[in-house]
């Protein structure tokens, strides 16, 4: 939870992670058929949990909570470092603000947690990222599963525009190859709605495709799309940059109905949204010539109210030149 | 929603979500409102004004008769084209004229510049109305006796009238050669496209160059390739499935090519959302980006079709000539309406030029064909609603209508 100053610390090896990637994802089995059963018996015993978690649970069902931790990860493009030994805990159903100015790494330290950072052709990381105590870069862990666990909501709302409102939300079930029965999806795109806060605009028009949508239905659309294959976590990438005042209140609440439910790590650059939204945050800061580093984390109250650190007083307090 | 000043029409999907977030929505749909007198007049921006049509038209009936009386009675040419070349200029010049008496030097050179865009774009369309029509013209005579739907020319010699043989059996053999020639090149080329724009690679580059150098290659050489390989070196029969090789050989890489080109408009925001989900890289081609890329995808197909479907050379050389019906593709040779036409046009006898001309016109009619299906078929755009779809929407409008209180929130 704390940064590490410069010190003389040996050098990380960078693990070429494309690479592997590309090898996986052609895998013979990268697209193994699972079946679901719904209802979950409640709580099962984390002994008995599989490690590559396969069932999916309802969305408003009592759901067991994991938390996400990373230690000592580092980032680069080719050879510009990016990230310098990012160590983080982001408590299990808590919101998790990242804040920062442009630039600090932010976005590229939020798809590190769900190995979205791969997709970059040059990019490497050092590190762990730790789902309930493992790594999810652990040899042999296929970044779809990871990704199905750790769902992702971008800056712009990227609803699918081939498909229906209906198919958006189901879309994920078709992507991890996920077969369930009509009325178990049915109920299943209707509760990621309600939780998504968008059932009450589209239930009567299920059938119209996802771009037709304002913006800001559109990423709540998104957002339960994400929902729908019921992760563990949620990240959030500036979620509400491209919305209107009133559409970003509606996703706020969604965030706070969630909260509780799953694990949501969100950047933003609203410090009021922020405040609004988180228990815990980060502060992270690069300069020209060191890569990103979080300065300070910890409770939101205290890091706004009572920061350790002056840049990041000067940071909250809108004082950053 | 019902004062004169603020009108505003309020489709019936806004209406529907108006109903589900107010509180006081109305029990059924408001009556269409009455006709407003005192409604603003509108102005239509964009348009074509009175005093440019008559411009032109005053200018365009001067040059004519201008041109009549110089054309026939003062200069010593004459014929059609030429007629029609000086028409045009002196069109051009007099408008000019007519159009400096009214407006500005910047205006005219705009107007004229107008003139001259749209004239070859008039001339383009009548280039291709002309070939059109005279092969219509030509190919009437035959192609209005119904036997030349449905008979072939096994027992029509050349000076047989025209009321004996036709075409069927090249219809037929077009239509297997192309549908044989579409089910290789289409998952082929799509497939390549696919490998070249979403896997990628050191290979895509090389890949990429030989699929480029053979869109331009010489149609010939694709017979020539499948008479060396297939029929001399493997010692088959020429056939019907030899041609529609030598059309694949013609088609893929034009597929390809245009299916790469769609494949790439696909925004890489929707794939990183897939991935997000936890998609596969081919779960994600498959559900995302070849459903979005589909209505491009079907113009790739389709310009593939028709590319192959008027091949002469590469049929030539491979499927053999027969005046019979022959429905195997596969064995004994078989005749196709490129080579039905390359083969009757050069008789002697008139009647013979007229069945050619009118296998021609029925190429052209399974090509237009081709286009108006793959336009139904395909041609909607992400995102917008099919027939069955707007359908759907109705009927939940419908109802949320007849419901409109549990939509409350
Ligand atoms: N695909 C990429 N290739 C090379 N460098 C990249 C790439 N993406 C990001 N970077 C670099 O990584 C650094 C961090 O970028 P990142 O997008 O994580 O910043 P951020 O904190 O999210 O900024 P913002 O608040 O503006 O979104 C930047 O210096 C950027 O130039
Ligand atoms: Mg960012």
């Amino acid at each position: 939870m704390t940064d590490n100053p410069g010190v003389d610390t040996p050098a990380q090896q960078p693990v070429p992670v494309g690479v592997g990637y590309r090898a996986n994802a052609g895998g013979p089995d990268s697209d193994a058929v699972e079946t679901l059963a719904l209802p979950v018996a409640a709580g099962p015993s984390p002994a008995a949990r599989p490690a590559l978690r396969s069932e999916l649970r309802e969305p408003d069902a009592p759901a067991q909570l994991f938390g996400l931790r990373t230690r000592d990860v580092s980032a680069w493009f080719g050879d510009h470092k990016v990230l310098e030994r990012v160590s983080l805990t982001m408590p299990a159903g808590q919101v998790t603000a990242l804040i920062g100015p442009s630039g600090c790494g932010k976005s590229t330290y939020l798809r590190i947690l769900n190995r979205m950072h791969e997709m970059v052709r040059s990019a490497c990381l050092a590190g762990a990222v730790l789902l309930d105590g493992e790594d999810v870069y652990a040899p042999g862990r296929r970044p779809a599963d990871v990704r199905r666990r750790i769902g992702m909501v971008f800056q712009r709302p990227n609803p699918f525009p081939g498909m229906s409102i209906y198919d958006n939300v189901a879309s994920g079930l078709k992507l991890a190859g996920i077969k369930v029965r009509k009325d178990q999806r049915d109920h299943l795109v209707e509760s990621s709605l309600v939780s998504a806060g968008l059932w009450t605009e589209v239930r009567n028009r299920l059938r119209t495709p996802g771009g037709a949508l304002s913006g800001g239905q559109q990423q709540r659309l998104c957002i339960a799309r994400s929902l729908a294959v019921s992760p563990d976590v949620l990240l959030m990438d500036e979620p509400c940059s491209a919305l209107d005042p009133t559409s970003t209140r509606r996703v706020e609440e969604t965030i706070a109905e969630l909260r509780g439910r799953l694990t949501i790590v969100i950047v933003t650059h609203n410090m009021q949204q922020a405040q609004r939204v988180s228990q815990s945050c980060a502060f992270f800061l690069a300069t020209h010539d060191t890569p990103g580093r979080i300065v300070e984390a910890g409770d939101t109250a205290q890091l706004f109210g009572n920061p350790v650190d002056p840049r990041t007083a000067d940071y909250v307090n809108g004082r950053f030149g | 929603m019902t004062s004169a000043t603020d009108r505003i029409a309020i489709t019936p999907e806004e209406h529907a979500s108006m109903t589900t977030t107010t509180e006081t929505a109305p029990a059924a749909p408001a009556p269409p409102a009455a006709p407003d007198p005192d409604e603003q007049r509108r102005i239509r921006l964009g348009g074509v004004d009175a005093g440019t049509v008559r411009t032109n038209l005053g200018a365009a009936a001067g040059s004519l008769a201008l041109t009549w009386v110089l054309y026939e009675r003062v200069l010593p040419f004459s014929g059609a084209f030429g007629f029609l070349i000086f028409w045009y200029l002196l069109f051009l010049a007099l408008s000019w004229a007519i159009s400096r008496l009214q407006w500005d030097v910047r205006t005219v050179r705009e107007r004229l510049v107008q003139s001259l865009v749209a004239g070859s774009g008039l001339l383009v369309v009548a280039l291709i109305l002309d070939q059109i029509g005279y092969v219509a013209f030509r190919g009437a005579h035959a192609a209005s006796h119904s036997n030349f739907f449905t008979q072939d020319m096994r027992h029509t010699a050349t000076l047989s009238p025209i009321t004996s043989g036709g075409a069927l059996h090249a219809v037929v053999g077009s239509l297997e050669q192309l549908g044989l020639a579409t089910l290789f090149a289409v998952p082929l080329g799509i497939a390549a496209a696919v490998f070249m724009s979403e896997i990628g690679g050191r290979l895509a580059r090389p890949v990429r160059t030989v699929v480029e150098a053979m869109t331009a290659l010489p149609s010939i050489v694709a017979g020539l390739f499948i008479l060396g390989v297939w029929i001399l070196t493997l010692g088959n029969q020429k056939s019907g499935f030899a041609a529609s090789l030598a059309l694949t050989v013609m088609m893929m890489p034009i597929v390809t090519r245009a299916a790469e080109v769609v494949i790439r408009l696909v925004p890489g925001t929707l794939r990183e959302a897939s991935y997000a989900l936890g998609g596969s890289q081919w779960r994600t081609v498959l559900s995302v980006v070849l459903p979005t890329a589909r209505p491009g995808l079907v113009t790739a197909v389709v310009l593939g079709m028709a590319r192959g479907v008027g091949e002469t050379s590469p049929v030539l050389l491979t499927s053999g000539f027969t005046s019979q019906m022959n429905a195997d593709p596969f064995a004994e040779h078989q005749v196709s309406l490129p080579l039905y036409i390359w083969n009757y046009v050069r008789y002697p006898s008139t009647d013979m030029v007229a069945r050619a001309f009118a296998a021609a016109l029925t190429l052209m009619v399974i090509v237009l064909v081709l286009f108006v299906t793959a336009r139904l078929v395909g041609g909607r755009r992400p995102g917008e609603l099919s027939r069955r779809q707007r359908r759907l929407v109705a009927r939940d409008l419908a109802e949320s209508f007849t419901h409109p209180s549990d939509g409350t929130s």
